[in-house]
């Protein structure tokens, strides 16, 4: 077994110090009504050559690849990746260390995760950001838990039905046994929160208000003015961004009032990889610092008084606090921060904003060219980013089978989440997609409403 | 002195934001084929502030230096106990990145994504063979995910049965994550009381008409196996109450112990542990959880059913307990897992396990004359010691230091809390004689020098990247961001 180094004559004489005969003997401790009485089903061990051969079979029968056109957002989103981050953190130096426990050897470790708290606060514009959450969804669920924290004894969360519907179901499953009262705040004609509803439900005991940024419905929602409305009633703005690239093209959240923002990274530099792992990430204001969940990476110096980094504020945490901790988490998304780190880097103040302009001009045009097909609409006239929705002819979920058999994967099918959108498809475009993709797939749609 | 550490040289490197030039980019965009268009101007936002501008030089430069100022598996010796820092095999790094895996977006239709799903099929039914249990989910992210995963459906399945209970036994050598979700999923935690082992008298003590469900670690964070496990599980059946098993040290038991077959209804794995998939310098883990028949049910959606050839994602379940994700599972971490089972197969899985309680029981039977034992009984894959006999006002953190200075990762410490100043030491299998031979000579050079020459443990480390980093001004003073100062 090419990763056990024992040698036969290893074990004898490990043995031999330890004072026993057998490496049987050593599970003493085990009773024998414990034991299991055979050998594991499982199949015979591969070599790397034939474990090479039986994984590339299983890519290949993933039938989608890359000479496929594809349009598909809500939540993952496909940018192109520089090839300098899977090179960086190919160094095991990284990518094979633990929590940094120990810091004076973890110092690589630490720093990126403090400049990744750094970009994140830059970004969102936001005061305080944590060493990142497993992905967008927990990360919603934590801050909700975090805003409930923060709003005493108010128990009751605004969730509009503009934010992601995965995001929504997991806030759900992670409130499930609290105290605590979820209320969907519906959506308007034109695709946003509903102001009014807003209103009338804020009272008391609302924590928080949940918001998209854009929405899932690719909408840009008018956050400033539900962040007024909110902290009218005493209740946190918490805004949830999935495709988190929009904030480098439009008036960040904390600029706009929120007071929770959190997101999903993947965007940034991480493969698609079927859903995970992406990363979370939570970012807040000063005041609410101390209620963050997760890890934080603190400024410090050392005996000779030189700048380093440690985890810090650990008295927040599980393992000091055990069942008062603010949250049972005990790890973060570790080189998926290194990897949003050296994105945001690499595309900088420079590149990031020109990123964003190209995803919103090339969905505009496409938004545009497919708003004139016979038969398409477009639901909602609001200002959108990469993401938008049309309405098809048939169910979209027809339309989607038809252009699969042209190689595009058109979009995400709005029926089940969405119902009240009459044949609702979202749609995404991202730099990946040129215009010949684009006109493809406007020509595509035209054949089949024809 | 037999430390392995050396001279090196070590670059200096200041914050990436304090390498910034303006007017940099390290990344060109590809060229724009569509009409550039600006949305209303009152959405927009100024330019990123404090952002850096770099080329892709000064990037590489960066973080390839700061990847110099860390310790990796790959470095060295690595005995977190409770950790199971193993070796984490390349190739499967290599296997993660398959372009069929690593481009596969989450909304691929099941019938375009096939290979993805049965490979996690698979996956699942090889932990179901190896942990006992009939049904399970993949979705959770990480170990203490898969607890909360867990917890939740012990509480779905008391609600299913009409049953309010509100309390949960927890024995105080747990982890601090078992407590914490506890809380997390609205039940009130009944810590009790173990001497090495958990006795069934504590426990029939402890459990009434309240307690939903018993937490237990086995082994546990002594490296001790609950030897009374199966009784435990029948008292707490009997009385109506549920049994949690946290799987982190699952290492011990591969191919000689099921959890499943001995009573538990609920555990979650660490494929980060276990299954060898890398520690990333805190993650991205992944935490599946097994269930008995009765619980599943209650499992999280979607679950993967396979019916003929064909391999689904479902949802459609009124009994579960929901989403814990955005999407179905961290899928790169199981490429790896699996990866790793077939590359091991069922005999290599058992090797590993036998191999990790060898090194284990060595690493003991070498320290023991040099460091206080607390606990005597036979331990399994990890052995704790405890600074109670060291001399001149040196202490575990002060060995942990001195370790650094010897070019070794120190084991966990002060952890578990039952043991005053506990050195929790883990060596897991992938380590050689040679290396174990290397980290004992240099943990019994450092008793010595507590006799000899105590400030040598008190002032260490003096090779690593920095000296001893003041925690306390850290939390007194929290600076958890950068922020340009001012010329």
């Amino acid at each position: 077994m090419r990763f056990l180094p024992h040698s036969d004559q290893d074990i004898s004489s490990m043995l031999d110090a330890i004072g026993v005969e057998k490496i049987e003997a050593l599970f003493s401790g085990i009773p024998a009504n414990c034991r299991l009485p055979r050998d594991l089903e499982l199949s015979d061990p591969l070599a790397e050559a034939d474990l090479q051969r039986h994984f590339q079979a299983l890519a290949a029968a993933n039938s989608v690849d890359d000479s496929w056109s594809r349009f598909l957002g809500g939540g993952y989103y496909d940018h192109h990746i520089p090839t300098v981050i899977d090179h960086l953190i190919s160094r095991s130096e990284f990518y094979t260390a633990y929590t940094p426990y120990q810091p004076e050897i973890s110092q690589g470790t630490l720093q990126a995760v403090f400049e990744f708290q750094t970009l994140i606060c830059q970004l969102t514009g936001m005061e305080v950001a944590n060493a990142s959450l497993y992905d967008g969804a927990s990360a919603c669920a934590e801050a909700v838990l975090m805003a409930l924290r923060c709003g005493r004894k108010r128990s009751k969360i605004l969730l509009s039905r503009g934010v992601h519907p995965r995001y929504r179901e997991v806030v759900e499953a992670y409130v499930r046994y609290l105290d605590v009262e979820l209320v969907e705040v519906p959506l308007t004609v034109d695709g946003r929160t509903d102001e009014a509803a807003v209103q009338q439900l804020l009272d008391q005991d609302v924590a928080a208000l949940v918001v998209g940024y854009p929405n899932y419905l690719g909408v840009v929602e008018d956050v400033e003015s539900l962040s007024l409305l909110t902290h009218g009633s005493g209740a946190r703005l918490l805004v949830a961004a999935a495709e988190p690239l929009a904030m480098a093209l439009y008036r960040s959240p904390g600029e706009l009032g929120a007071d929770i923002v959190i997101g999903e990274g993947q965007s940034f530099g991480l493969p698609l990889s079927y859903g995970g792992p992406g990363i979370g990430f939570i970012a807040a204001r000063q005041k609410d610092m101390r209620s963050l969940p997760g890890r934080l990476v603190g400024e410090t110096v050392d005996k000779d008084g030189e700048r380093g980094f440690v985890l810090t504020l650990s008295t927040r945490e599980q393992h000091i606090r055990r069942e008062k901790a603010t949250s049972n988490i005990c790890s973060n998304q570790g080189i998926c921060a290194v990897m949003v780190s050296i994105y945001l880097s690499l595309l900088g103040k420079n590149g990031l904003p020109q990123l964003a302009r190209d995803n919103y001009s090339r969905a505009a045009y496409l938004r545009e060219q497919i708003a004139a097909l016979p038969g398409y609409s477009l639901p909602f006239a609001t200002p959108v980013f990469n993401e938008f929705v049309i309405s098809c002819p048939q169910p979209a979920a027809v339309v989607l089978r038809r252009l699969e058999a042209e190689k595009i994967l058109a979009g995400i099918d709005l029926s089940a989440d969405y119902p009240e959108i009459e044949n609702g498809l979202l749609i995404c475009v991202t730099e990946q997609n040129d215009r010949a993709q684009l006109d493809s797939l406007v020509e595509a749609l035209k054949g089949g409403a024809a | 002195m037999s430390a392995i550490a050396s001279k090196g040289l070590i670059l200096d490197e200041k914050l990436i934001f304090e390498r910034s030039t303006a007017g940099r980019c390290g990344y060109d965009l590809p060229a724009i084929d569509v009409p550039l268009v600006e949305p209303d101007e009152s959405l927009l936002r100024d330019e990123i502030d404090g952002f850096p501008e770099l080329s892709e030089v000064d990037v590489v430069r960066h973080y390839t230096r700061l990847s110099t100022w860390n310790y990796g598996v790959d470095s060295g010796f690595y005995p977190l106990g409770s950790c199971t820092m193993k070796y984490n095999p390349k190739v499967n790094e290599q296997l993660a990145r398959l372009p069929g895996f690593a481009h596969l977006h989450p909304a691929v239709p099941d019938h375009l994504s096939q290979g993805a799903l049965q490979l996690m099929y698979d996956l699942q039914q090889s932990l179901c063979e190896i942990s006992g249990f009939p049904a399970l989910t993949l979705q959770p992210s990480a170990g203490a995910h898969g607890e909360f995963a867990g917890m939740l459906m012990i509480h779905a399945w008391h609600q299913a049965q009409g049953n309010k209970r509100h309390k949960v036994l927890i024995p105080d050598t747990a982890h601090g994550t078992n407590p914490a979700t506890a809380a997390l999923c609205g039940y009130d935690v009944v810590p009790i009381a173990s001497d090495g082992v958990l006795s069934l008298e504590a426990v029939a003590a402890a459990m009434d008409d309240d307690v939903a469900a018993l937490m237990v670690t086995n082994p546990n964070t002594l490296g001790l196996f609950e030897s009374n496990i199966r009784e435990i599980c029948d008292l707490v059946h009997s009385r109506g109450g549920l049994v949690y098993c946290d799987g982190a040290n699952l290492n011990a038991l591969l191919g000689i112990c099921r959890p499943g077959d001995l009573g538990i209804d609920v555990m979650h794995f660490n494929l980060h542990k276990t299954f060898a998939t890398p520690h990333g310098g805190g993650g991205p883990g992944a935490g599946p959880v097994g269930v008995s028949a009765a619980l599943e049910p209650f499992l999280p959606v979607p679950v993967i059913i396979k019916e003929g050839q064909n391999y689904r994602l479902a949802t459609d379940r009124p009994q579960s307990i929901g989403h814990l994700r955005t999407f179905a599972s961290q899928f790169g971490i199981l490429v790896r897992a699996y990866a790793y089972i077939l590359s091991m197969g069922p005999k290599g899985l058992k090797r590993a396990t036998e191999l990790a309680v060898l090194n284990a029981n060595y690493i003991r039977a070498r320290l023991e004359g040099s460091y206080h034992l607390p606990y005597k009984q036979r331990s399994l894959h990890e052995v704790i010691f405890s600074d109670a006999e060291l001399p001149n006002d040196c202490h575990t953190l002060d060995v942990a230091k001195r370790l650094l200075d010897y070019g070794f990762h120190p084991p966990t410490i002060y952890f578990p809390l039952v043991v005053q100043g506990a050195l929790m030491i883990e060596p897991t299998e992938t380590e050689s004689k040679q290396e174990l031979d290397e980290f004992c000579d240099a943990l019994v050079a450092i008793a010595e020098e507590a006799k000899d020459s105590p400030h040598l443990l008190h002032d260490a480390p003096v090779n690593a990247r920095t000296r001893r980093l003041d925690e306390t001004l850290a939390a007194r003073k929290p600076r958890l961001r950068w922020e340009r100062r001012e010329a």
